[in-house]
């Protein structure tokens, strides 16, 4: 598994980001989201959806679904991976998460629950161990026909590109805000996440195998949009 | 500001309940409680340092402290930027202060007038 990492990460050595933001959790930059464009449609359209999602707390996020009407579900994954109780060994004595923990506690609801899953950069910075049991727990509560956004870095991102939490300001617009854990949930990692591989198309595709189709938005800024369908 | 006004109820940092607790005024509760707490009709402040494991039934609900439970405001809720809130929210309105954590769903009913 970390031999995986590494390869991944070998592909980064001698390249540069074409971002580089300053480590300030406040700024704020934007960027148009062709796959958010067409989530906009669904929920501009459809009364009452239930929405989740698995970025930081967003109070915009939460403000813009329930003035529209939808019930919003807030889960920040990527901070409950921090969980001190999570780190185990697998049968080969390498370090891991335990993902039969993190989704006894995380992700509980019931099967076919949602409508719209909002994932972001999620599977890019979620620690290896846990990125598939993550997409199989969201494949059983998104609804039959239900849609998932998530965005995945190109390799030309680079590996230290910064994470983002994601802001909805309009159909199809984000402002991203840079991540920086708070004090009390830090636990020994560092004050934000790191970027833990590179997927390619078919990794993608592979990942989201058990979805009913999949569409690909390739952005600007090096990040590849996918919109699937369960 | 996180002190609470004159007049208030107050439940100090010091203080663990565990229990039902319900009551005809507005609470300030900056201390450890478990169980339920009621409080129709009336707000329910936890202060920074409050640490509350119950669901919540009460009017107007501010958060700076932590909360597990749902909470159920027939008015307002407010997560202050030091809230940390695991739990369903039902209300009215709600606030939400950028870096106020919460994991759970929001739920918004509207009352005609």
């Amino acid at each position: 598994m970390s031999s995986v990492s590494q390869t991944f990460m070998k592909l980064f050595r001698g390249s540069t980001g074409p971002e580089t933001l300053p480590a300030q959790g406040s700024q704020k930059l934007t960027r148009r989201s062709s796959g958010l464009g067409e989530l906009s449609r669904t929920w501009e359209s459809a009364e009452a959806l239930c929405i989740l999602d698995l970025g930081s707390t967003s109070p915009t996020n939460i403000r813009h679904f329930t003035e529209s009407g939808h019930r919003i579900y807030s889960e920040d994954l990527l901070t409950a991976s921090t969980d001190p109780e999570l780190p185990t060994k697998d049968e080969q004595g390498n370090p891991i998460l335990d993902s039969r923990k993190f989704l006894a506690d995380n992700l509980v609801y019931p099967a076919a629950h949602f409508d719209v899953v909002l994932c972001w950069n999620l599977p890019d910075y979620l620690d290896e161990s846990l990125v598939k049991p993550v997409v199989g727990r969201l494949w059983s509560v998104l609804k039959p026909g239900g849609m998932l956004l998530a965005f995945f870095h190109t390799r030309d991102a680079g590996p230290d590109s910064p994470c983002h939490r994601f802001h909805i300001v309009g159909p199809d617009i984000l402002e991203m805000q840079r991540i920086e854990l708070r004090r009390e949930l830090r636990r020994g990692v560092s004050d934000s996440f790191q970027l833990q591989r590179v997927f390619n198309n078919r990794h993608i595709e592979t990942l989201f195998r058990d979805f009913a189709s999949i569409k690909f938005f390739l952005a600007r800024d090096n990040i590849r949009e996918v919109l699937v369908v369960r | 500001m996180s002190a609470p006004a004159s007049g208030l109820a107050q439940i100090g940092k010091s203080v663990f309940i565990k229990g039902e607790l319900s009551g005809s005024e507005d609470l300030y509760l900056d201390g450890q409680v478990e169980g339920s707490i009621a409080l129709k009709g009336n707000s329910l402040t936890v202060g920074p340092n409050g640490q509350v494991k119950a669901s919540v039934d009460a009017k107007g609900v501010v958060i700076q402290g932590k909360l597990e439970g749902n909470i159920q405001a027939s008015d307002r809720v407010e997560l202050r930027k030091s809230a940390v809130v695991t739990g369903d929210i039902a209300t009215q309105r709600i606030s939400i202060e950028e870096g106020a954590y919460l994991k759970g769903k929001v739920d918004i009913h509207r009352t005609d007038k």
